[in-house]
């Protein structure tokens, strides 16, 4: 006979039991025995919190409605733990390395510590699990009542909304004691985690013992129970395949993002190694809870009154036979799935309640001065706290408002679609560089509205919020916006239709808007520690601070993790710097410890908040920026040495045309020259060989016609003499081959001398000379100055077109030059021809008188050896020539004013 | 009765040497010494034929060239161009340009009187 009062004893009995367990296992855990805490074992068997009350029953039911569906629930885990191995291990490593503390810690930290995701996670996580808390309590309600409902007495019918609500406290009470006896969430909460394990064994140990039961007790052994349910409507029901792979595929999802499995998959875990052991150790386990689940449900079906709750086959079957103690193992092992459940869900909640919501909004509220002056230790666990009860008890509230109606699996699979949404953020932050923070804001936002829409507020039928008017005919009155038949996607399950358009929007809009959105600096760093945690265990984003901040830091990490331990901490870096004492330099490397340090006890974006307050440096470092631009420096490099090669290409090229234009030019000029030359040398041999014709042949000529072309060949032999000398010079001259003659003079008598050699007739053509100015000493080479001063001079004499001829001969000091002006009375050289004279061949005038017009280009040659210049000088009252002198002055002649 | 020849040339040893021998031939020499007019000086003498130098004072005698065979009346007077531009692209341009017979300098004497002749033979 089992009496309620014997059923609340053994539960009382029980969690007595848990609580000795746990603090046994946290104790052995302080003095650092108990290995075997840290089996694989363990931990494996920490994973089965994944089997909750809704498993133990709820998968009967699931059967007894469904058939063989309910198996998809055990499918998707088991492919996650056997082919997502590499996942999963990323994923732990990770955690490890980030001291991650929730799943909106590693979705937080990964898109750049941004609280705002974080949040955003915390909410959805909330949303998604409070029905599944108040699922548990009302599987424990239930069992109660099924209790209840077989007691002959006919005891009164505890009230059910106070059973929950002890349970409730019992929970959070437990929870509370176990779950934050060490703030630092990071820290593996052993005696929570070893309770867990036990309930694993108690839930499988029930579930196998009431399959047992039934199969042999109440079938008649294996083959009488085949044939029962090959008897009963389970067999009947059609697996509709688009089902099947939804539901696989969400559980699958479920099993990566649900805050309690992020819990003990990877802040629980212990090794990495572990991993390897569960991923066959877990899908056993799956298969032993799933092994009597259809006999259960056939057998049930069978011999249970029609209208039976399926739910609660697995109670009610020992019940009806009698079997009390059966049925109160039974009754165990549904407790246990429920308890586990919600304490590590508590415990998940509540971290990521706590770190990403209660303590910014506190820091917020106290602008920083209480990381000094507060005690945030305290208030860090007293969040913690506050939050697992408000969780419980928010799942509580759940569970009264909602009545307790609607089928078990119902919810949790309503809860299983809301936590999937964290998927394609997670796996996206793992795999993919490119996706960032407003990327996993999009789609994270877009796919739980969808699910809210679609699938969570429809789940309560007909309500204020969701009437049926807009299930039958959509969000005012749009067709396509049904809740159940989105974009008119009709007859799909309503369940698989949500899941389809969430996940999928979801995803497209998070890689989308990856792609389109620019991530920042501190995501592109944790982005690359995230995808590439296998590479690289270095280092996020780095600090730099001052030496007079450590104190202030030591102040507040003692308050966040407690005296002893940051006083170690700080102790040891201290000693790694090689100093004494407690006061390690704020080195970046240290600041970086810390804060991962802080952020096992606050979360990430919070201890990133905090350390920031005292260190003061902006979240991005010099080092960010660094790292962030060598990684752009290394795409730019790429580029820019393609587009070097190009510029060299293009400046070879350009030194290629450049030449090639400087020889057409010499061509050209050379062409030039030449045809000039032979033009210069065949006229003056013209009229040698027409004249030495004319004397050979001509009969009879007078004697003075002799002597005339006699002189004229002669004259024409000197032209040609002159010619080749002055080519000669020139060559010279412009191969820079003359060597100079340096002597000292004065200037008059040099003029005297090229006066006499020019050979001008002084009646004839006038000079007209400063004889005071040109008493000025000249240190150059006089000869070549003088060759200037003659051709000057006859040219003067052969050009000049006045009737009498004046040659002004006007010398100036300027600065440290002196000027030679030679001006004659003439018309001068027209504008247009001045910048001719002194080319080569040119000549002005319209006669060939004198020379082939080398003169001037000879001229121009010597004044440039000299160091000087000759230009022509315009708007002079002749042709005006000014001959340029570098001077260093060796007299004291003072300057003669012009 | 001589045949009149205008000779276009500025270097005045050549004007004395070739007019000497044409006139010792019985040829009437006319003598112009710059390009600017040139052209003129042609249309005013009417000559039997014109000797051309290229390298003048004002204008080419190509451009002097192409002047007398622009113009309607002169467009068959025999011109002969005596240049000391022995270059071949010169006598192309010449030749191009409507040139009679075209000689380089120096020059044999007994040459250029063949020449001339055969200009104005019949």
């Amino acid at each position: 006979m089992a009496t309620l009062n014997l059923l609340v004893l053994v539960c009382f009995l029980y969690v007595a039991f848990l609580f000795t367990i746990a603090f046994g296992a946290d104790r052995a855990a302080r003095r650092g025995r108990g290995t075997w805490l840290r089996s694989p074992v363990v931990y494996t068997l920490s994973l089965s919190i994944y089997c909750t009350a809704w498993t133990f029953y709820g998968a009967v039911g699931f059967a007894a409605r469904s058939g063989l569906e309910f198996v998809t629930i055990y499918l998707g885990p088991t492919l996650v733990m056997i082919g997502w191995w590499w996942t999963l291990r990323k994923m732990v490593r990770v955690g490890r390395s980030q001291r991650i503390t929730s799943v909106a810690d590693l979705i937080s930290s990964r898109y750049g510590k941004s609280n705002l995701l974080a949040v955003f996670v915390t909410v959805l996580a909330v949303v998604g699990t409070t029905p599944y808390i108040a699922l548990q309590l009302q599987s424990v309600t239930l069992s109660f009542a099924a209790f209840a409902a077989n007691e002959p007495s006919g005891t009164d019918l505890p009230n059910q909304q106070s059973i929950a609500l002890w349970v409730a406290l019992g929970l959070a009470l437990f929870t509370i004691l176990f779950g934050t006896r060490n703030l630092d969430a990071n820290e593996r909460h052993h005696g929570v985690v070893m309770a867990i394990a036990i309930e694993a064994v108690v839930k499988l140990f029930a579930l196998l013992a009431v399959g047992v039961f039934v199969v042999w007790g109440l079938a008649g052994g294996v083959n009488d129970t085949l044939a029962r349910i090959d008897a009963s409507p389970i067999a009947a029901w059609e697996v509709s395949g688009s089902r099947w792979v939804g539901l696989t595929m969400l559980s699958a999802a479920a099993f990566l993002c649900l805050p309690r499995m992020f819990q003990v998959m990877v802040v629980e875990n212990e090794d990495e190694g572990h991993l390897r052991t569960a991923s066959w150790a877990f899908p056993a386990y799956l298969m032993l809870m799933s092994l009597f689940v259809l006999p259960i449900a056939a057998v049930g079906l069978d011999v249970l009154p029609e209208g039976a709750n399926p739910d609660l086959f697995v109670l009610t079957l020992p019940l009806q036979d009698g079997r009390d103690g059966l049925a109160i193992l039974s009754f165990i092992g549904g407790f246990s799935s429920a308890t586990s459940m919600v304490i590590v869900a508590a415990i998940a909640l509540s971290t990521m309640v706590s770190n990403h919501v209660v303590m910014p909004v506190w820091l917020w509220i106290t602008g920083g001065s209480a990381v000094m002056s507060g005690d945030v230790r305290n208030v860090a666990l007293l969040a913690r706290r506050t939050s697992i009860a408000g969780i419980v008890l928010l799942g509580y509230l759940y569970f009264h408002v909602s009545g307790g109606g609607t089928a078990l699996a119902a919810i949790g699979l309503v809860s299983f679609a809301g936590v999937a949404q964290f998927l394609p953020a997670l796996m996206g932050g793992l795999y993919w560089r490119a996706a960032n923070r407003t990327g996993a804001l999009a789609g994270l936002g877009v796919g739980f509205v969808v699910w809210l829409y679609c699938l969570f507020l429809p789940s309560f039928g007909p309500s204020p919020v969701m009437p049926q008017a807009v299930i039958d005919h959509g969000l005012f009155g749009l067709h396509w916006l049904r809740p159940q038949a989105l974009f008119g996607a009709e007859g799909m399950d309503p369940l698989i239709h949500a899941v389809m358009w969430s996940i999928s929007l979801n995803t497209i809009v998070f890689i989308t808007v990856s792609i389109i959105s620019f991530p920042r600096p501190v995501e592109r760093l944790q982005g690359a520690q995230f995808v590439n945690v296998f590479e690289h265990s270095g280092s996020p984003p780095g600090w730099t601070g001052g030496l007079a901040q450590s104190e202030d830091l030591l102040i507040m990490s003692q308050r966040i993790i407690g005296g002893p331990q940051a006083q170690a901490l700080f102790a040891a870096a201290a000693q790694r710097q090689g100093l004494a004492g407690y006061l390690p330099e704020p080195s970046p490397e240290f600041l970086q410890e810390m804060e991962r340090e802080l952020s096992g006890s606050v979360g990430a974006a919070t201890a990133h908040a905090m350390i920031s307050q005292i260190v003061g440096g902006a979240s991005v470092s010099v080092e960010d920026l660094m790292a962030v631009a060598d990684e752009t420096a290394q795409i730019m490099e790429y580029s820019s040495r393609l587009e070097a090669k190009t510029e060299e290409q293009e400046r070879t090229a350009r030194q290629l045309r450049e030449a090639n234009q400087k020889l057409t030019q010499l061509s050209v000029q050379k062409d030039a020259f030449l045809s000039q030359i032979s033009h210069e040398l065949r006229t003056p041999m013209t009229s040698i060989r027409a004249f030495s014709e004319i004397l050979r042949d001509t009969q009879g000529l007078k004697t003075a016609e002799k002597s005339k072309y006699a002189a004229i060949i002669h004259d024409e032999t000197v032209r040609l003499t002159r010619l080749l000398d002055d080519l000669l010079d020139l060559s010279v001259l412009e191969n820079g081959q003359v060597v100079l003659n340096s002597q000292t003079g004065r200037l008059g008598p040099l003029l005297d001398r090229a006066i006499a050699a020019a050979g001008v007739d002084a009646e004839t053509f006038r000079i007209e000379r400063d004889r005071q100015a040109e008493d000025v000493m000249l240190t150059t080479d006089l000869d070549r100055l003088a060759q200037v001063f003659i051709n000057l001079i006859s040219n003067a004499r052969k050009y000049c077109d006045s009737p009498s001829q004046v040659l002004t001969i006007a010398p100036k000091r300027q600065k440290d030059r002196l000027l030679i002006d030679f001006i004659d009375n003439g018309s001068g050289i027209p504008t247009d021809h001045q910048s001719m004279v002194f080319e080569k061949f040119s000549r002005i005038g319209e006669t060939k008188a004198g020379g082939a017009g080398l003169g001037l280009a000879i001229c121009r040659e010597i004044m440039a050896r000299l160091g000087g210049d000759i230009t022509y000088l315009p708007g002079q009252s002749g042709a005006a020539f000014r001959v340029t002198l570098p001077q260093p002055f060796a007299d004291t002649t003072p300057p003669v004013s012009a | 009765m001589g045949k009149r020849v205008l000779l276009i040339e500025d270097e005045p040893n050549i004007i004395e040497a070739v007019s000497f021998i044409l006139s010792r031939d019985g040829w009437d020499v006319k003598t112009h010494s710059n390009g600017h007019d040139a052209i003129d000086a042609v249309r005013a003498r009417a000559p039997d034929l014109v000797i051309l130098d290229v390298m003048l004072p004002g204008k080419s005698g190509f451009d002097i060239l192409q002047e007398i065979r622009a113009d309607g009346e002169l467009a068959t007077m025999p011109v002969l161009m005596l240049t000391a531009r022995g270059q071949v692209k010169d006598r192309e341009l010449a030749e191009q340009s409507g040139v009679s017979r075209y000689m380089t300098k120096p020059f044999s004497n007994a040459d250029v009187l063949e020449v001339v002749r055969s200009m104005v033979a019949t």
